[in-house]
């Protein structure tokens, strides 16, 4: 067989984190009953007229900015003309011939090396509404909650060659844009959705292969998988002599293969022209030179800095930075507890053990920093001791309790009270004379045994140094 | 110069409109697109030299709401427009 080289382009949709909608003031929360954040300009009522949220071109412009593209001066909205269910105006409003953004690049690095992916353009447009199938009936239910929240599209150049320089690709703008506050760029929640452009050439060609469009790719092991797929697709097919087709293709990840997307029907004919509701738009040097002053300090500068201001191992400054809501975590804490090495392990060890387990992401955290600084302080002062300190982390991480009052009134706090610990290793050491005697002979290590049983006596509540203390006391007079 | 209407573009733009048009239909809208388009290629007969390209019909710049929630609930006026209602879900054909 020949060698193959995959070329992929990708479309990146993102959900921008606005309170409301691009053209009209209806919320964008989720998880709200159908129907409920609608109105005459987002169900597509005839006389209704969008007015662009301001928040949308900010958001845009940022992105923009921080994907090294050039901000268009003056642009407008395009209708896109097409009809579904979902799209109650018969037309999504985009931009088709001034885009806000174009010419961009971001750096991705894989374990061959780093290399720039470049951005395209950058466009703003509207979500549609959801349909929800009915199984049993010969119909589809229609919420128009999403129809008209905000969403940017991304298009890449076809600059990535294999699935791993795809998820780094994706992983650089969800990291880039949920530090920006413009996303939370959730694959599995469709808050981010991408589409993948693949087509298929003989290595060494500099001519694209015929190119097919994959939808429905929900996670990021999924498109890693329709990559694979497709690619062998089109080289079966090129090397049994046929032709790829270009069409959009859906993947099915329990299959894990695609069929064609309906194509008759399909004529990708949008006829798109300038929306006449909407103004169009200027954008100022000022205003762009003020966004760019506002953007936030992104992962590289605050890697840099998390190593020079806190003196963190470029390990743990890595790690923290990967998440948006981690290195807030870290900042917050450490601003409240001062301890930034105790505050990077509870974050990089527990944290990121518990988030695995209950596939989380560091978005999901709901324990509090100040719960956080609190648990370090008990386990700083020995107030609680390190298992402890992790059980109750554990709930913390679960259910953002407060650990000083949950210690509290669970009666964990070490015993500390020598009265009570003497009492309890008095009785252990009766209890044993064996380990005692072993102990005597010079066998030391037996008073590991003690300890194990005093730890067992006081449930777990005594500092395993202080009962070593007392114990050798004991013994050694004895 | 001017595009012409012939059976296969009444056909495509019917698809694309979502309509059906029966043969007298066909032939009616046949012949007043063609008027239309005639109607347009009339005023590339002008002059035009001097003026200035027009860009959007509009000519308001940068209007703009703040992101603020204004709208209340309204989800049974909304489906008081729909043919049919599944409790709080419009109803429409089966679509995939």
């Amino acid at each position: 067989m020949r060698d193959y080289e995959t070329v992929i382009g990708l479309e990146v949709h993102v959900e921008l984190a606005t309170k409301t909608k691009i053209f009209c003031g209806c919320s964008t929360k989720f998880g709200v009953k159908p129907n409920v954040n609608t109105c005459p300009v987002c169900t597509g009522m005839p006389g209704a007229l969008p007015v662009l949220n301001k928040q949308v071109v900010d958001y845009a412009i940022a992105v923009g900015l921080a994907t090294n593209c050039d901000i268009t001066r003056d642009c407008k909205f395009d209708r896109k003309n097409y009809f579904y269910p979902d799209n109650p105006q018969n037309y999504q409003i985009s931009q088709l011939y001034l885009p806000i953004c174009r010419n961009g690049h971001v750096e991705i690095e894989t374990k061959d090396g780093k290399k720039d992916v470049r951005i395209h353009e950058i466009h703003m447009e509207e979500d549609a509404g959801k349909l929800v199938h009915d199984e049993w009936e010969d119909t589809s239910n229609v919420d128009f909650n999403r129809s008209g929240v905000p969403l940017i599209e991304i298009v890449s150049e076809p600059d990535m060659r294999s699935a791993e320089e795809v998820i780094a690709y994706l992983d650089k703008l969800r990291m880039t844009i949920a530090y920006l506050g413009a996303s939370d760029c959730k694959l599995q929640e469709g808050s981010m959705r991408a589409d993948v452009n693949l087509s298929v050439r003989e290595k060494g060609s500099d001519k694209f292969g015929t190119r097919t469009e994959m939808k429905n790719l929900n996670s990021f092991k999924a498109i890693a998988r329709a990559i694979e797929g497709e690619r062998a697709r089109q080289i079966d097919l090129i090397e049994e002599g046929k032709e790829v087709v270009q069409e959009t293709r859906h993947w099915d990840d329990v299959k894990e293969s695609s069929y064609a997307m309906r194509s008759k029907e399909d004529a990708k004919d949008y006829r798109y022209f300038p929306d006449p509701d909407l103004a169009t738009i200027h954008i100022s040097e000022e205003w762009i030179e003020n966004i760019r002053a506002n953007q936030p300090e992104m992962a590289p500068e605050k890697k840099k800095r998390y190593m020079e201001e806190f003196g963190l191992p470029e390990y743990d400054a890595d790690i923290l930075t990967l998440e948006k809501k981690m290195a807030d975590m870290f900042e917050a804490t450490t601003a409240i507890c001062n301890k930034p090495k105790k505050v990077s392990n509870w974050l990089m060890v527990e944290t990121m053990r518990l988030l695995k387990e209950q596939s989380m992401d560091a978005a999901d955290i709901r324990f509090s920093p100040e719960n956080l600084a609190k648990l370090i302080e008990l386990a700083d002062k020995g107030t609680i001791n390190s298992s402890v300190a992790k059980e109750v982390f554990e709930v913390m991480f679960n259910d953002n309790i407060d650990p000083e009052a949950y210690v509290e009134e669970k009666g964990l706090a070490t015993v500390s009270d020598t009265g009570e610990l003497d009492a309890i290793i008095k009785k252990v050491i009766e209890e044993n004379p064996k380990s005692v005697e072993d102990y005597k002979a010079g066998k030391k290590k037996a008073i590991g045994f003690l300890v194990g049983q005093t730890m067992k006596a006081t449930q777990g509540k005594a500092a395993p140094n202080v009962v070593n203390q007392i114990l050798t006391k004991y013994l050694d007079e004895a | 110069m001017a595009v012409v209407i012939d059976d296969e573009m009444i056909d495509y733009v019917g698809i694309l409109a979502k309509l059906s048009l029966n043969e007298e239909e066909r032939e009616r809208a046949k012949h007043d697109m063609t008027e239309m388009l005639d109607y347009i290629d009339k005023l590339s007969e002008l002059d035009t030299d001097n003026v200035e390209p027009m860009s959007h019909l509009s000519e308001s710049v940068n209007v703009f709401r703040e992101d603020v929630i204004t709208n209340p609930d309204y989800h049974e006026e909304t489906l008081s427009n729909a043919p049919e209602r599944n409790e709080d879900y419009l109803v429409v054909p089966k679509t995939i």
